[in-house]
């Protein structure tokens, strides 16, 4: 429609968006930290990632017999370049990286890519382990995956376009979030989901030795688990234009507020993995198709009705 | 970019996923044959809506291009499974009295 | 000019790619090598300014590949990462069949004199295959809905295992189900 709703940025703003996409991550990995810190009693803990990180850049890299290291780094690094992927259609205020027409089914299809670089991080390593985190993965995949769907399609019918610069503007006056909850809800799942995150970590758990992290060392094991936090920081800033309505706020001005309310987003995800129960990925196959998935449907229909109800 | 270099892609692409389908044993190996060719397919298909006739009603036989791949993998898979599980195999020279 | 040397790019990632899935000796690598190949055609289709197709191209087709290698994996019965696979039959025929129909399809391509472009792209494609899809284009999309329902169903009935019978005993009175996996949802 018109152009006037977001503004295309030259494509050296990239830089800052990855830079504001780093720092988003970071925040996540330090909020992680104190709270871990605090849950055992210790104070601080800010600081812990940043010596987690030197540690982890100074490490040799581990080697396994027979790996397939091409796709094994693939997989570790693909992580990172999706979260990347999805930050560019992103509005932060007014401006943009790439105003695409389909910007909802561009994030829908880098959170597909996904479920492939988590397996091939399993695969590669050709380790039991980290093969068997690899396909717990692919099972919650399978799970939260078309739930997701259902829950982008709703602000996408509220707002005739799958541009996100139109979802986020069509939600003048009223946020997505108060007449579609439901669709909220699950795309918050569905975040956690992809960002192999709190509940769905089964494929990173203890019981199988840290399942697909359990060989990756060194700058492999820190790429991939910046990947993991970057996910899910870009799956929280996507829930801003979709759900939050982008940058509209009082007083400060729009992409001061899309920051804001990506940080509270990604604060409630963070702090909700203390709060939440590992899903068993055999388990959550039937709470997604049985219950998710005929609500994400049912909220879609609601949506269309109100849409066409008013005409 | 002119339609007959998408079409020459698109050939080839068609010519290598049919080698595939001819050529392998395996049943899942014969499915990605098909999937490249069907993949050469959309791709001809794209490059003569685009090239040709640019109205939106062409879209619509790409999607149905698009849901032909997904039926047919989604067959091919359970086939799989069905022969795996009845035959121990999965290779289609065992599964011959299909053809008779 | 940029737009061309990006298509042939995207041409030669997509054939080779293409290629390598009947010559690599690793499962997931033969898959993801179609996968690879899907997503430069899924490029190229956006190249064609066709961006919702492509992007569904590229969103089904990694989805698709994901699953296929766990099918891959499960049904080859052997661990070809550690030995070369070679499971072919008939590999004369095969290249020549191929070789031929590519011949053929190519001099058609580059013989047959196309006709010139009839009509204009519409301005918005996405929001114009929407429309074209609920009104026109309707029946063929219900067509398709169908055929997708009838396709579940016989797929599952062909993969699964286990009837109703099975679930619910001879005279289908057993509750709850006796299923080998307990489900989430309170069973």
């Amino acid at each position: 429609m018109s152009e006037s709703l977001v503004t295309t940025v030259s494509a050296g703003w990239a830089v800052l968006a990855a830079i504001i996409l780093g720092g988003l991550a970071f925040f996540a990995v330090a909020l992680e930290a104190a709270l871990s810190a605090r849950a055992h009693g210790a104070s601080g803990g800010w600081v812990a990632p940043v010596a987690r990180t030197a540690r982890l850049l100074r490490q040799r890299r581990r080697t396994t017999v027979a790996a397939d290291t091409l796709l094994w780094r693939i997989g570790g690094a693909g992580l990172l370049v999706g979260a990347f992927a999805m930050v560019a259609v992103i509005p932060l205020g007014r401006w943009t990286l790439a105003d695409l027409d389909v910007g909802v089914v561009w994030f829908n299809a880098v959170d597909v890519m996904v479920w492939a670089l988590v397996w091939l991080a399993g695969w590669g390593a050709n380790s039991t382990h980290s093969l068997v985190g690899g396909y717990r993965f692919l099972a919650h995949g399978l799970a939260y995956e078309l739930p997701l769907m259902f829950a982008l399609v709703a602000p996408a019918i509220a707002a005739g376009s799958l541009r996100v610069g139109e979802v986020a503007a069509a939600q003048e006056g009223l946020w997505f979030v108060v007449w579609m909850p439901v669709a909220f809800l699950v795309y918050l799942i569905g975040v956690t989901g992809f960002s192999v995150w709190g509940p769905f970590a089964p494929a990173l758990s203890a019981d199988i030795a840290g399942g697909v992290l359990s060989e990756l060392s060194g700058v492999d094991r820190l790429v991939f688990l910046a990947g993991r936090y970057a996910l899910l920081a870009a799956g929280a800033a996507f829930a801003v234009p979709l759900f939050l309505g982008g940058g509209a706020g009082p007083v400060l001005p729009g992409w001061a507020w899309s920051l804001v309310k990506t940080v509270a987003v990604l604060t409630v995800l963070v702090w909700l993995r203390r709060k939440l129960p590992m899903l068993r990925p055999d388990r959550f196959m039937e709470i997604g198709w049985m219950i998710l998935l005929p609500a994400a449907v049912l909220q879609d229909l609601v949506v269309s009705l109100i849409v066409v109800g008013k005409g | 970019m002119t339609l007959e270099a998408v079409l020459v892609v698109a050939a080839a692409l068609f010519a290598v996923g049919l080698y595939g389908a001819l050529s392998q044993q395996v049943v899942v190996m014969v499915m990605m044959g098909l999937e490249l060719m069907i993949n050469g397919v959309l791709l001809a298909a794209a490059g003569f809506w685009w090239f040709l006739a640019p109205d939106p009603s062409g879209q619509v036989l790409l999607l149905v291009v698009l849901a032909a791949m997904t039926v047919e993998m989604a067959m091919g898979f359970a086939v799989a499974t069905l022969l795996h599980r009845r035959r121990q195999t999965d290779m289609t020279d065992m599964a011959e009295e299909l053809s008779r | 000019m940029l737009v061309t040397i990006v298509f042939w790019v995207l041409a030669v990632v997509a054939v080779a790619a293409g290629v390598a899935v009947f010559v690599v000796d690793s499962m997931a690598r033969a898959t993801y090598a179609l996968a690879l190949s899907f997503i430069a055609v899924g490029v190229q289709i956006l190249l064609l300014q066709q961006s919702y197709l492509g992007v569904i191209t590229i969103l089904m087709m990694v989805m698709e590949m994901a699953v296929m290698a766990v099918y891959m994996v499960m049904f080859m019965g052997m661990n070809p990462a550690l030995m070369p696979m070679d499971m072919t039959h008939g590999k004369k025929t095969a290249i020549g069949a191929s070789s031929g129909v590519f011949g053929m399809l190519a001099a058609g391509a580059l013989l047959i004199p196309w006709p010139e472009r009839r009509g204009a792209p519409p301005e918005d494609l996405t929001h114009a295959i929407g429309l074209e899809i609920m009104g026109e284009k309707m029946l063929v999309m219900v067509v398709v809905g169908a055929v997708l329902v009838a396709t579940i169903v016989s797929g599952v009935v062909l993969a699964a295992h286990r009837t109703r019978y099975d679930r619910f005993g001879d005279d289908l009175r057993r509750r709850p189900a006796d299923d080998p996996q307990p489900g989430g949802v309170g069973r």
